[in-house]
């Protein structure tokens, strides 16, 4: 049923790009094909709901009505806030952290030698790892979320940082030297410069992780918050609500890299051709 | 000095005394006088057990044009990045003025080989004031110096562009420009213009000649181009083939500028020049045991 009716708009899209021709017509083509490959998917999406039946699938359908239901009580909202907050605050800790201690590491041999061994450690050990020592250890409220989330984004920064300074050109810094700039002048004005990219490159897999640590740190005694929807849901037997979880925490993911990529694209055309 | 004999002067590395005894060429005024003397006695330098240069000898006198002339990977670089304080020598000393060379300096200003050096992020005017404004300089200075030496270069319209959007001659403008900014006695220059094409190298080797003369700064310039060396060079240093690379020959070129390439002397400079530098890459070849019978038979012996 909805299928039908989300194609005929889809349907006034793609024939204008056919007609235009080569030029202008390159947008509207990328736009058609991505269109195309959402119906492909919906309707594979909506004949194993068919086959397999709503208790264990939902149809698109059911799942936009359930999405409907939990927006109209404010359940979706308040959980797409908390996760939200949640995940802006850890990664953006773990950006603010990592990008100066992965600063350093590359900068300083005596800060590495010294760091390596941990981050070259923790960063095997994947964040779920750690949800039932965060809440024994920070309680059920947001700090141990929050915590998880920072532990996430922080070593890909650091790492992602660190490497970015040791990309850095060898002769750049010998230039800057021979200027006459001292050794914090090099890490204010060349060193930071040049591994802004990098920077941004650790922000956006951090943010990526962020969305996949969320899931499992509200698990365990999460009020609100997608995650926690989708594992209430699941004692509810309300498989329709667990697909809206899922399919919200999608787009939400799409959307904030979608913005920290505009961001980026903005930075780095000034920054060059330093990548 | 016998007319057939102008312009070339070949002196012997063994024969050190008359080395040192050369003195600036005559024909230049020292006009702005700012020039440093570069001193280099018996300097080697070895990375652990790898000996890349050795028994060095070589005095430039402060407004002097050097070029350091060989076959790659003789060492030219290693020796220009010692003189610019990037690496110390293991052995025997280097001076500027007589103050041993410890660090980079601003004094001892490098133009590097690729303009990969340039700062992507600053525009033309950030990059040419990057040192005076690490100095601490006033906004107004800084503006001074980046139109007088981005005038100087011909690039006062492109202060605001950014590196990636010149060419790749324009970039090695913007990095001399640079490194004149703080008007240094002794400007190092890696084969500066090596990876530019043909025009864009001949305008800017006039160029070079015409801003050496101009600024009086004391010039040691590395490339592996005969005709280069002849066009801008006081003296020229042949060095060996490495490794253990050493000054094989030194000449001056007392011709007038600018040079004419057609000059019977500058012709019969650049046989000598030609002769030395195949032997040397010819032992090359041979020390890593390639066969020099094509590199022979190409030349016509």
């Amino acid at each position: 049923m909805t299928i039908t009716t989300t194609e005929a708009p889809a349907r006034t899209r793609t024939r204008p790009r056919r007609t235009k021709g080569r030029g202008g017509g390159q947008a509207l083509r990328t736009i058609g094909l991505y269109v195309f490959a959402v119906l492909v998917g919906l309707g594979v999406w909506q004949l194993l709901a068919m086959k397999y039946g709503p208790s264990l699938v939902a149809s698109p359908s059911q799942t936009l009505s359930a999405a409907r239901e939990l927006a109209a009580d404010g359940t979706l909202g308040n959980s797409v806030i908390a996760s939200s907050r949640r995940i802006l605050i850890g990664w953006g800790l773990g950006v603010v952290v990592g990008a100066p201690v992965g600063l350093l590491i590359g900068q300083i041999r005596i800060v590495r030698l010294l760091l390596e061994p941990y981050t070259e450690f923790f960063r095997f050990i994947p964040p779920v790892a750690f949800v039932t020592l965060a809440v024994v250890w920070l309680g059920i409220g947001e700090s141990s979320k929050v915590v998880l989330i920072f532990y996430t984004a922080v070593f890909i920064v650091t790492l992602n940082t660190s490497a970015g300074v040791m990309a850095v050109n060898e002769s750049k810094l010998r230039a800057a030297a021979s200027l006459g700039a001292s050794r914090s002048q090099i890490l204010r004005r060349v060193v930071l410069p040049s591994t802004v990219p990098y920077i941004l490159t650790g922000a956006r897999l951090a943010m990526g992780n962020s969305f996949l640590t969320i899931v499992s740190a509200e698990i365990v005694a999460a009020q609100v918050g997608l995650g926690s929807l989708i594992w209430t849901s699941r004692n509810y037997g309300r498989i329709d609500w667990v697909f809206v979880g899922i399919i919200t925490l999608g787009i939400l993911g799409l959307v904030y890299d979608r913005i920290l990529r505009v961001i980026a694209m903005r930075v780095l055309r000034r920054y060059g051709a330093a990548v | 000095m016998a007319e057939a004999m102008k312009g070339i002067e070949k002196e012997t590395v063994e024969n050190a005394v008359a080395v040192t005894t050369v003195a600036a060429p005559t024909r230049t005024e020292p006009t702005a006088g700012r020039g440093a003397a570069l001193r280099v006695e018996q300097a080697g330098i070895s990375f652990g057990d790898f000996r890349a240069v050795q028994g060095i000898d070589l005095d430039i006198p402060a407004g002097e044009f050097l070029c350091l002339l060989g076959p790659s990977g003789c060492g030219k670089s290693t020796l220009l990045s010692a003189m610019a304080g990037f690496i110390e020598v293991s052995e025997g000393s280097l001076t500027a003025d007589g103050a041993p060379v410890r660090g980079p300096d601003p004094e001892l200003g490098m133009v590097f080989q690729s303009s990969e050096v340039l700062f992507d992020w600053m525009t033309v005017h950030q990059n040419v004031t990057f040192g005076p404004r690490m100095r601490g300089v006033s906004r107004a200075e800084q503006n001074r110096v980046a139109d007088e030496f981005l005038g100087l270069v011909g690039l006062r319209h492109c202060a605001d562009r950014y590196p990636g959007q010149l060419s790749g001659g324009m970039r090695q403008r913007v990095q001399i420009a640079r490194v004149l900014a703080n008007e240094p006695g002794v400007v190092l220059m890696d084969e500066p213009f090596g990876a530019l094409d043909a025009q864009t190298r001949q305008v800017l080797q006039q160029e070079t000649a015409r801003i050496w003369e101009a600024s009086g700064c004391t010039v040691v310039f590395v490339t592996h181009d005969i005709d280069e060396a002849i066009l801008l060079a006081d003296r020229v240093a042949v060095m060996t083939a490495g490794p253990a690379a050493s000054i094989k020959s030194l000449y001056t070129v007392d011709l007038p500028r600018p040079r004419d390439e057609s000059d019977p002397a500058a012709l019969r400079l650049r046989n000598k020049l030609r002769e030395d530098i195949g032997e040397e890459v010819r032992k090359a070849m041979r020390d890593q045991g390639l066969d020099d019978q094509l590199d022979r038979e190409a030349k016509g012996a």
